[in-house]
């Protein structure tokens, strides 16, 4: 089924605050196997020059692709989420992501796409601290198969 | 922010010390609860060959965060990296055994660019299948 095109451009309403936590920081490193010491020991990421421990680059994911999450359920898009596989990803970073941070996500929709029956749509998630500054920007490019037969 | 390479110590064709990354079902239903994506292709094989999937896969965002060590033990201070992005161009396929699957990742500094940052690219490979593409770092050098 054809997307919504009307749909480009779009923008949706920043998300509540998430607040990340250096327990959260250090079950993801540790699931992701990362023992490097400035996800998880204080005085290791203070050396580095950080004011607390910092989040792996991947970690914002997780706010990020829940934000862009509540946009592409919208059910006037017409994305079949059960057929979604995940394309591309890239992010770029103001500063890491540390413990402490208070994060809220703005998400647009930047392209939508039909290409050979697949439906194709790029998200990008701004992503901000309480003060408002820029931390990263996180682009998901999102593929929704052809359904079979179709 | 503090990486331990210097800038002018590298050039365009230095490689980056290459690292595997062995995985198995465990490793993803941990992923899985720390991340929040409980997608069922990646703990559920009966659901996975429903969608046509060869088998339990493993979550595209697991894959980019192995590669990236490479990068993040190189420079020491992963704070250092400013841009990251891939393709996800074939699923790591992961059986239920006791050797799971292997992911094999190797990088080398491609370009040198102003502010001491230089963009490194990463190869990510799987039972012989590439799975990232365009798989790119830029990492600010001391």
């Amino acid at each position: 089924m054809a997307l919504d095109q009307s749909f480009v451009g779009r923008s949706y309403p920043p998300t509540a605050p998430y607040e990340v936590g250096r327990e959260k920081i250090r079950e993801f490193a540790e699931a992701v196997g990362d023992p490097n010491p400035a996800y998880t020991d204080l005085e290791a990421a203070k050396a580095l020059g950080h004011c607390d421990v910092i989040a792996p680059p991947t970690f914002v994911f997780a706010i990020t692709f829940k934000a862009a999450g509540e946009v592409i359920a919208d059910p006037q898009l017409g994305l079949d989420y059960s057929r979604v596989v995940h394309g591309d990803q890239k992010f770029a970073y103001s500063r890491p992501v540390r413990a402490g941070d208070r994060l809220t996500v703005t998400s647009t929709i930047e392209t939508i796409k039909s290409l050979a029956g697949n439906d194709i749509i790029d998200v990008r998630g701004e992503v901000r601290d309480e003060a408002g500054e820029h931390v990263v920007t996180a682009w998901t490019k999102l593929v929704a198969r052809a359904a079979e037969g179709a | 922010m503090t990486a331990k390479i210097g800038y002018d110590e590298v050039e365009i064709g230095t490689e980056l010390p290459a690292r595997s990354f062995p995985l198995t079902r465990a490793t993803l239903v941990r992923y899985a609860g720390a991340s929040g994506d409980f997608n069922p292709i990646h703990w559920n094989e009966k659901f996975a060959k429903e969608v046509g999937l060869p088998d339990v896969i493993a979550h595209g965002m697991f894959t980019m965060a192995e590669a990236i060590q490479v990068v993040t033990d190189w420079v020491g201070d992963p704070g250092a990296v400013v841009e990251y992005g891939v393709r996800f161009t074939k699923p790591v396929v992961v059986p239920n055994d006791d050797q799971g699957a292997l992911i094999e990742v190797s990088a080398k500094v491609a370009a040198k660019l102003e502010d001491n940052r230089v963009r490194v690219d990463l190869t990510a490979m799987s039972a012989g299948q590439k799975v990232l593409g365009m798989s790119r770092a830029v990492v600010r050098l001391a």
